[in-house]
């Protein structure tokens, strides 16, 4: 899967989780999750549970350490698809 | 200077009517909330009826985000809610707005007895499969106990205590109290107060393992909750929420708010289980001093009692709530106040019971009648040699209620008495 692919899976996963105040348009490889698209830290949790579903795959608990950007979900589901 | 109290905001979610509009036409006309429950038919419960809320899709989305409906089996949570925030509106008052300072002179004290049963169960399945990690973000805040007052300062932006109390079917009157006391103390303007309970087979199986409830009436379900009656066989559980906001005279006044009651005092004791006082049930000597107790913190005589609104659950305790408010009050026959009980419509809503039969008090009150007890048509004899029958009305009566007098009692042997005048 492409980078370019792997991204319009996770958008509309991310897009659930955005605040009233951010738009989907907002999401861009380089976004913070929590930073910039403020993203409820808790909901991080729920964000990898779902891509994990949509993936089937798992992230451990360093990736989820590793994970900041939407571009770190990318490179993460991009080792574990492989 | 000790501040007066008032009720500017009423809120509900009850078995026989979601919103106060709703509610209030079900009580004036005695309808019931009881329906058969085929889920407890299902786990061979003896008791298959029981009273739930009936809450839209829409109503659930007008008060909470698409987000936080996302794996969201909180039904006390959801109950609370919507009462909460219909209290609040009903007070006219806004919500914080984000950016702002929170409100730091509006504080919530909302009770329940359990919290996000369905998830907790949820949860558990998944942690016995080994699957911590799979938990997600919502496992913690929906099975807080003070999961409902969390969800309910967000919404509101209360910058005050905000806190959950808990005394089994107590609950409710306690939480009206509580906050009555902080803003008497001057610590608080305007305290949302309330309680929910869930329902369903994961709250209400203990209580049918102690055969504390009715098996008489599961193909007659509206029939089922029969408090005060010669055939009451133990309580119907319930469900819902009741919700009142509390605000000191000054700033009622100040705002031009509607004026529902004032809280004139209350008391909460507790029997100890000592005498004839137990975990599940009442000492007598202790009922009489909390009703006496909140007279006298009310400045009120039993003389001026015109209305009671027990907490009588249909069970063999009946009569001997009777008998405590007799002697607490020394009145009897005709001399007895008007008394009835909301069970007989939504069944015993266990922790939310207080706060729903509490919001029912005031709106009698203010629109002057006293509703039917229902499924009372056989009063109990004990009941009748103690007081007039009349004084236990099964249709509805227009009068004006000056001062109304609310207890609920509570397992663990714990008591709660509210005095309210009407505005």
């Amino acid at each position: 899967m492409t980078s370019e692919e792997i991204l319009t899976k996770l958008i509309p996963i991310i897009a659930i989780y955005l605040p009233e105040d951010v738009q989907v348009s907002a999401i861009e490889q380089e976004s913070n999750l929590t930073g910039e698209l403020n993203i409820n830290s808790a909901h991080l949790v729920d964000v990898v549970l779902d891509v994990e579903d949509a993936f089937d795959i798992e992230f451990a608990n360093e990736d989820m350490e590793a994970l900041h950007t939407v571009k770190d979900a990318i490179e993460i589901i991009q080792k574990k698809i492989k | 200077m000790k501040q007066r109290v008032v009720i500017t905001g009423l809120g509900v979610v009850a078995p026989n009517g979601v919103g106060v509009p709703a509610f209030l036409n079900a009580i004036k006309k005695g309808e019931s909330g009881i329906t058969f429950q085929q889920k407890l038919k299902d786990l061979n419960f003896s008791c298959q009826v029981g009273g739930v809320p009936i809450i839209s899709e829409a109503q659930k989305r007008a008060y909470f985000t698409p987000l936080q409906l996302r794996n969201f089996h909180s039904n006390g949570i959801l109950y609370g809610v919507i009462a909460g925030m219909e209290a609040l509106k009903d007070a006219g008052i806004h919500p914080a707005l984000e950016k702002e300072d929170p409100l730091w002179n509006l504080g919530i004290v909302f009770g329940v007895a359990t919290s996000g049963v369905e998830k907790f169960r949820e949860a558990i399945y998944k942690l016995d499969d080994g699957d911590v990690r799979r938990l997600g973000s919502t496992a913690v805040i929906q099975t807080m106990a003070s999961g409902v007052s969390a969800y309910l300062s967000g919404m509101i932006g209360a910058g005050n205590l905000v806190t959950t109390n808990s005394a089994a079917c107590s609950t409710g009157a306690e939480s009206i109290l509580m906050g009555y006391e902080r803003i008497v103390s001057g610590k608080a303007t305007q305290m949302l107060c309330g309680s929910t309970g869930e329902d369903g087979p994961y709250v209400w199986g203990g209580f049918d393992a102690i055969k504390v409830i009715t098996y008489k009436h599961n193909e007659n379900p509206t029939q089922a909750s029969r408090p005060l009656s010669a055939t009451a066989s133990g309580f119907v559980p319930g469900s819902g929420a009741g919700a009142l906001l509390l605000e000191s005279l000054d700033s009622a006044e100040k705002r031009g708010a509607t004026i529902y009651a004032e809280v004139l005092g209350g008391s909460l004791n507790s029997g100890g289980q000592r005498l004839d006082g137990t975990m599940t049930a009442p000492n007598s000597t202790a009922v009489q001093k909390c009703i006496q107790d909140a007279l006298a913190d009310a400045g009120v005589d039993g003389k001026e009692i015109d209305y009671i609104n027990g907490h009588l659950t249909a069970t063999t305790k009946d009569s001997l709530e009777i008998e405590n408010w007799s002697a607490a009050l020394k009145r009897r026959g005709t001399d007895f106040p008007y008394i009835n009980s909301l069970k007989g419509m939504i069944g015993h809503c266990l922790a939310a019971s207080g706060s729903i039969e509490t919001v029912s008090t005031i709106l009698q009150m203010h629109h002057g009648f006293v509703f039917p007890n229902v499924n009372c048509e056989d009063l109990h004899p004990e009941i009748a040699n103690l007081i007039a029958s009349d004084r236990v009305p099964i249709k509805e009566v227009k009068t004006t209620l000056n001062v109304a007098a609310k207890a609920s009692f509570g397992f663990g042997d714990v008591n709660a008495c509210v005095i309210f005048r009407k505005k």
